[in-house]
């Protein structure tokens, strides 16, 4: 596969000043690993044991089993469960520590955190089972905190959150024992089956992969939205920008880097520290700049409007313009190549998380108790390390776009009605009445095996020019942004009549930015707020929506599709996951899986044919449900 | 919301929340802030706030209260670029000038302001009293919605001309504010068109803010007949969604929108109530707080009245009766005053009747319609002529019994002709034509179309034919008259006798429950429907005519208790149409388990404790009652469908049947009640009062001009010695 044509301009220029230096960057390596591991790809390499690793020929020339017995159908299902427990697993144990720092909160044993959502911290306290009268928010926050922290280690029962999904979609999960029991027992019993000589049948693992992932949309994923909006505020729409263009000649440009909003919250906080401020001007700098990458970005975006400096993959190229003075990271999608990249500049790269370590950065371990002062103290770092800028090498592209960002499922209610009249009926009746042709998640990582974040970019075009409302998260969003799609009178150029005209009436672009990964879970619950409005559906997947993370690359992504698949909705990867080389596993996924829990997988490359697989059964929903036709000419048929 | 309409919206609610927040500094600068403030005659406070925050208020500090929400409610005006989601904030701005707007009101009604709201023929607020008696033509169906016209036409004749229309289309019509220094209430004043309550015309005010007088009606509308009591947001949405849903209204905006009007029409969007303007403001075509579209423009002055009952989804059956004045509702309740009356007929005038005949049907030529005698246009000027409408009529489901119920519709069939007054029934006409009306053309010959087409209109499924004779000579109309009266009394005589237990079935009358969901009337012979429109007979030829629609025979069943007067039927029945809601209840009885209200009760029943009695007040009586409440506070508390033991709605004629509160000793139990109504039912009274052995009982019953004092009025039952003393205990 060879390096696709980089779109982001910013990326090209910084690019090629890294090109001239000779630093390496994540596009650099990855073609270096060209042609990349056929087996490996196609899920056929097994390294359960130590007979092997055995591999079965995709030909059927060599063999067709491993040492032990295994086929291509126990290989690929029995790695794809793997992967899936591994990105439940982030996500959960993201979720756990929010519960730790909510329970510290609650204990008084924090430092600059507060609760910053008191209404939602009662409701969801009351969806916890917590008696909140004449409670003190603070116990209720640590009660909260307990009561959370038992859904990991549950052992039987359902977890609590999936009682928000329509009544259909808990009869099927029951139905298939796919009804997640405890967070952790989940991801641990899917390690136990995954081990040699444990489950075998391909559908079996598909059954503990789908409850592993639903652990995580349901459980984890979900919790880490919600404790994060109480502690941190739930988010409201709010303008930013985005791009490397955000960073500052003559600032302190500081880079949060990674997922946890705990870390990100109080450095956001402290930059505004007068001292630190003054102490920046004596260094010579106007101010201290603080921008995002990645989730982190997304977290803080969405809560205080902080700018994006970029996703994923550009977290290489925001050291390489030379003006970051520090890039403090904290767990998830941390590149080795950071570190590495960060040697060739002044910039310090600090790690502040005790699971995850990385060879040659300053570890400042990261705690609530005393987290305002080591926010500070990572501040000051950077404030300090200023002076030691090499400004002939600093090379900021100009690139920055406006965007909207910070739309969740609660919001939306207040946005379509106001304070008196809020709820979801403007959405539910134009799906009805056709000028809206359904409700499409883009999301997901930006790879550079792909488009390196356009493929998303092309994505969504093509789904807003035929009336589909797009709702995005992570990294997908951040590229969107950059390219004005989350600006709402530069959207609105590339939308189909109908989906602009009820745009405009509400003052939204037609791309909604709802937040990091773990927020994936707002869209599972404005899903069921539309099923609740009603006349489109009455179960998740009785509606017109559907869901790609064409450019997906981390473990994490696995869970979040298998989670809306199993949860009713299509999935769209643009590369498969790694289990083509059986094909029952994949006939089983991406068709007969549908009959069962109503979503399934798909797998399309081509961002233009992904859209139209997406319309096309978004269109089948609308023609189940009798949906008006649609009010608008639609460039991609319907019915094609 | 567009943009465009956001931006002028949010700017309007800065603006008309700036000025409340003036006026109100000003008035309490002047008049302090414990002054009392009030509209008069409403047990609603501020009706728009009570309903949204559960407000109570009453002094000029509960108004900051209110300022410091609607303030809390006002959006930054949309930027130019990468604005953020203006739709919510805008339904907000058009809330927070709703607040705003009817403290301003308020304050004209209030703090000695000089400037009050009701002068020339502006009427400002609408008074509870008003608001119920035309929430009962909302309940029937009479007035399908309202719209509420902002500014004004561009010529008065124009004006008329909408106006008309909307008349035409029984669409009661608000107005307020203006375009270019004139209202269009104006415009219809010079052109001499008769407005108020009567005619559907109801000019608000000037002011734009005065528009807010059309949505507290709303608001109120809801919860005297939704049965909401306000509390929270929540009782709030309901309040709005019920408009939404039941309350089929709409604004026109005349001329240029300006950024007040924005905001209003902000504020009414939240109400699903539909803006149609004949000016280029914009569009909001897509659906969600509204019914259907939320903004329509520009839509010419010919076809917005089309557009806006579309856009409202209103389902308009349009009268087109071949007459030369114009026809609907909204002409009903119109005066025809002495001097414009060419010719005055019945009454001390001339002898005049109406009779209705049930005929087999060979015998009647169906459309056929006579003069016999002088037409109309025979009538000198300001004269009068004697008069005898004969109507046959013939139908496979046609019964004798139902003569009257038929007969009864002439009344409002010929009213609702503009430039007809009629009054009365049967010997009893009195009829006025206008000289107006008959400058138009109309003639007697006219009455006869309106009468078989409404009869084979409305009673479709009764009526096969009708033909009708009117006789305008003496010698004529004292020849039939003796046959008509002959009908009356045997009519009479045959409803007389006819008792609860004479009968298997009442009727049922669920036609209130499109705005009380709760409520379900049971119409007995002997205990007519709360509204005092439908008797046992209405309710069978109700139910023949339509037996899918709001009238059902119900069997009485098992008898539980005769004397409180339920039934295993009955209670079944209510138990399954309240929707659960109420499980039994007693015909006759108030203490327990009375029969519910929507809120059209010509009367309300009241028990007084310390009289060991009951006292009745009749709509529209507007002084104090002895037990502290007056008609508008009582009412608050019996509508919506409850079960209020000790309070009950009732109509009027129930005071004179044999079961009037049985339970609790009949008529022997009523103290007090209205001078209007001991006159109204002073012969059927006595004749009760006879019946029961207490000739004397109605002198000994008080009313307003003996006292409203409950002290008095104990001290004056023992004067009298009025037999409910002797009674047992009331509670």
């Amino acid at each position: 596969m060879s390096r696709k044509k980089l779109q982001d301009k910013a990326n090209i220029k910084v690019l090629a000043a890294a090109k001239k230096a000779g630093i390496d960057t994540v596009w650099d390596r990855f073609e270096a690993q060209q042609p990349q591991c056929g087996f490996g790809m196609l899920g056929i390499c097994c390294r359960m044991c130590n007979m092997g690793p055995c591999r079965i020929d995709p030909f059927g020339e060599g063999p067709s089993k491993g040492a032990c017995g295994a086929t291509a159908d126990t290989i690929a299902a029995r790695d794809m469960a793997r992967a899936t427990a591994a990105g439940s697993a982030s996500h959960s144990d993201h979720a756990r520590d929010l519960a730790l720092t909510l329970i510290a909160l609650g204990k008084g044993q924090t430092q600059g955190y507060s609760i910053r959502d008191p209404i939602k911290l009662k409701i969801i306290a009351g969806e916890f089972g917590i008696d909140i009268k004449d409670k003190k928010e603070i116990d209720i926050a640590r009660q909260l905190g307990e009561k959370v922290l038992e859904e990991f280690g549950k052992q039987e029962g359902e977890l609590i959150l999936t009682k928000r999904a329509p009544k259909k979609q808990q009869d099927i999960w029951r139905s298939m024992n796919i009804t997640p029991r405890g967070i952790d027992r989940e991801v641990v019993e899917t390690l136990s089956r995954t081990h040699e000589g444990m489950d075998q049948d391909y559908k079996n693992l598909v059954q503990t992969t789908m409850r592993v992932a639903l652990a995580d949309g349901w459980g984890g994923s979900m919790i880490a939205t919600e404790l994060s909006d109480i502690l941190f505020g739930s988010p409201q729409p709010i303008r930013a920008r985005a791009n490397l263009g955000v960073l500052k000649e003559d600032e302190v440009n500081i880079i949060i880097h990674g997922h946890e909003p705990t870390l990100s919250d109080v450095i956001v906080t402290a930059a505004q520290d007068k001292e630190l401020l003054e102490l920046a001007k004596s260094e010579g700098a106007k101010g201290i700049n603080v921008a995002g990458i990645c989730c982190t970005a997304n977290e803080i975006l969405v809560r205080r409007g902080l700018p994006v400096a970029g996703n994923f993959l550009q977290q290489e190229l925001a050291i390489l313009t030379g003006a970051i003075e520090l890039m403090v990271v904290d767990i998830q999608c941390i590149m080795p190549g950071v570190a590495q990249a960060a040697k060739h500049f002044h910039t310090k790269v600090i790690s502040t998380s005790p699971k995850a370590a990385i060879p040659g950065v300053e570890g400042i371990a990261f705690h609530e108790d005393k987290a305002l002062d080591t926010a500070k103290e990572i501040i000051k770092l950077a404030v300090e390390n200023y002076k030691r800028r090499d400004r002939s090498r600093v090379n900021i592209p100009k690139e920055s776009m406006e965007l909207v960002a910070g739309f969740t499922a609660e919001n939306i209610f207040y946005h379509l009605g106001g304070r008196f009249r809020g709820s979801y009926k403007p959405l539910n009746e134009n799906i009805i009445n056709g000028r809206i042709r359904g409700v499409a998640g883009v999301v997901g990582c930006d790879n550079p095996k792909m488009g390196s974040g356009a493929y998303h970019v092309a994505l969504v075009k093509e789904l807003i020019k035929n009336d589909c409302l797009v709702v995005q998260t992570g990294c997908a969003a951040i590229e969107c942004g950059k390219e004005g799609l989350l600006r709402p009178e530069t959207a609105y150029e590339m939308a189909g009549d109908g989906l602009k005209e009820v745009c405009k009436a509400v003052g939204i672009p037609p791309v909604l930015h709802a937040g990091s990964c773990v927020d994936n879970t707002r869209i599972l619950i404005a899903c069921c707020e539309m099923v609740k409005e009603g006349g489109i559906g009455t179960s998740l997947d009785e509606l017109p929506i559907a869901g790609a993370a064409l450019e997906w690359m981390a473990e994490k992504a696995m869970a979040i599709g298998w989670y809306f698949v199993a949860s009713g909705a299509l999935v769209v990867f643009g590369t498969p996951m790694r289990v083509t080389g059986s094909q029952a596993l994949t006939d089983y996924i991406t068709k007969d899986l549908e009959q069962t829990v109503g979503g399934k997988w798909a797998f399309i490359e081509n961002p233009i044919d992904a859209a139209h697989a997406m319309l096309a059964h978004i269109d089948k929903k609308r023609k189940a449900l009798k949906l008006q036709p649609m009010l608008n000419k639609q460039a991609f048929p319907v019915g094609v | 919301m567009s943009k465009i309409i956001a931006t002028k919206a949010i700017r309007g609610a800065h603006k008309i929340v700036t000025r409340a927040k003036e006026d109100l500094a000003k008035a309490i600068d002047e008049s302090g802030i414990d002054s009392p403030v009030a509209f008069p005659d409403t047990n609603y406070y501020l009706p728009f706030a009570y309903a949204m925050l559960g407000i109570k208020a009453q002094k000029a500090k509960d108004l900051l209260e209110i300022l410091k929400y609607a303030e809390s409610l006002l959006p930054p005006i949309p930027s130019e670029n990468v604005w953020l989601p203006y739709l919510g904030p805008t339904l907000d701005a058009g809330m927070a000038t709703l607040f705003a707007q009817e403290i301003i009101e308020v304050l004209k009604y209030s703090l000695g302001n000089t400037i009050t709201p009701t002068n020339e023929f502006w009427v400002g607020f609408t008074t509870d009293a008003i608001l119920r008696e035309q929430g009962i033509k909302l309940v029937d169906g009479r007035m399908p919605g309202f719209a509420a016209i902002v500014g004004a036409a561009p010529t008065n004749k124009e004006a008329v001309r909408i106006v008309r229309d909307l008349q035409e289309r029984r669409i009661l019509v608000f107005m307020s504010a203006e375009t270019n220094g004139k209202c269009i209430a104006e415009q219809l004043h010079e052109e001499g068109v008769q407005m108020g309550w009567d005619t559907f015309l109801v000019p608000h005010g000037k002011d734009v803010a005065s528009t807010i007088y059309a949505l507290n009606f709303a608001a109120r509308a809801a919860m005297t007949f939704g049965g909401i009591t306000p509390k929270g947001i929540k009782e709030a949405r309901d309040i709005l969604l019920y408009n939404k849903d039941r309350v089929h209204s709409f604004v026109l905006a005349l001329g240029d929108v300006d950024d007040e009007k924005h905001a209003t029409a902000a504020g009414a969007i939240n109400f699903g109530f539909p803006v149609v303007a004949d000016t280029d403001i914009d569009q909001i075509l897509p659906t969600g707080i509204c019914r259907y579209e939320h903004v329509v423009s520009p839509i010419g002055r010919d076809t917005m009245i089309d557009k806006a009952i579309e856009i409202r989804g209103l389902k308009l059956s349009m009268e087109k009766i071949d007459i030369p004045v114009p026809y609907g509702p909204a002409f009903e309740g119109e005066r025809v005053r002495k001097p414009q009356t060419a010719c005055e007929i019945g009454g001390k005038f001339s002898k005049a009747f109406e009779y209705l005949r049930f005929r087999k049907s060979e015998d009647v030529n169906n459309g056929k319609i006579e003069v016999i005698g002088p037409e109309l246009d025979k009538v000198p000027e300001g004269g009068s002529t004697s008069y005898a409408m004969i109507v046959d009529v013939a139908g496979r489901k046609m019964q004798p019994d139902f003569e009257s119920v038929l007969e009864r519709r002439f009344h409002t069939f010929l009213s609702e002709a503009m430039g007809i007054m009629h009054t009365g029934q049967r010997d009893m006409v009195w009829i006025r034509v206008s000289k107006e009306a008959r400058k138009s053309g109309l003639l007697f010959k006219h009455f006869g179309v309106i009468i078989h087409s409404k009869l084979l209109k409305e009673f479709p499924s009764i009526v096969d034919k009708a033909q009708v004779a009117i006789y305008t000579k003496l010698e004529d109309v004292e020849k039939l008259l003796p046959e008509a009266e002959k009908a009356y009394d045997e009519r009479d005589a045959r409803l007389a006798g006819m008792t609860d237990e004479s009968v298997d079935v009442f009727y049922s009358c669920k036609l209130c429950q499109s705005y009380a969901p709760n409520h379900v009337c049971i119409i007995s012979p002997e205990k007519l429907g709360l509204c005092g429109a439908y008797n046992w007979l209405d309710g069978k030829a109700a139910s023949e005519i339509n037996p899918l629609g709001g009238n059902e025979p119900v069997k009485k069943g098992q008898c539980l208790d005769t004397v409180k007067g339920e039934w295993k039927g009955i209670n079944d029945y209510i138990y399954e149409k309240s929707n659960k809601a109420i499980s039994r209840f007693n015909m006759y009885s108030i203490m327990d388990s009375p029969t519910t209200s929507c809120g059209c009760f010509e009367c309300i029943i009241a028990v007084l404790p310390e009289a060991n009695g009951l006292m009745v007040v009749n709509r529209g009586y507007s002084g104090m009652t002895p037990c502290g409440m007056k008609f508008t506070v009582l009412a608050g508390s019996v509508g919506g469908g409850n079960q209020t033991p000790g309070f009950m709605g009732v109509g009027r004629l129930y005071l004179t049947s044999k079961k009037f509160v049985l339970t609790e000793g009949g008529l022997m139990r009523l103290v007090w009640m209205t001078k209007e109504l001991k006159d109204a039912l002073s012969e059927r009274l006595k004749k009760r009062c006879e019946e029961i052995g207490a000739p004397d009982l109605l002198g000994k019953i008080a009313d307003e001009t003996v006292t409203t004092d409950p002290a008095a009025l104990a001290e004056y039952l023992k004067k009298v010695n009025h037999p409910a003393l002797s009674l047992p205990p009331i509670m």
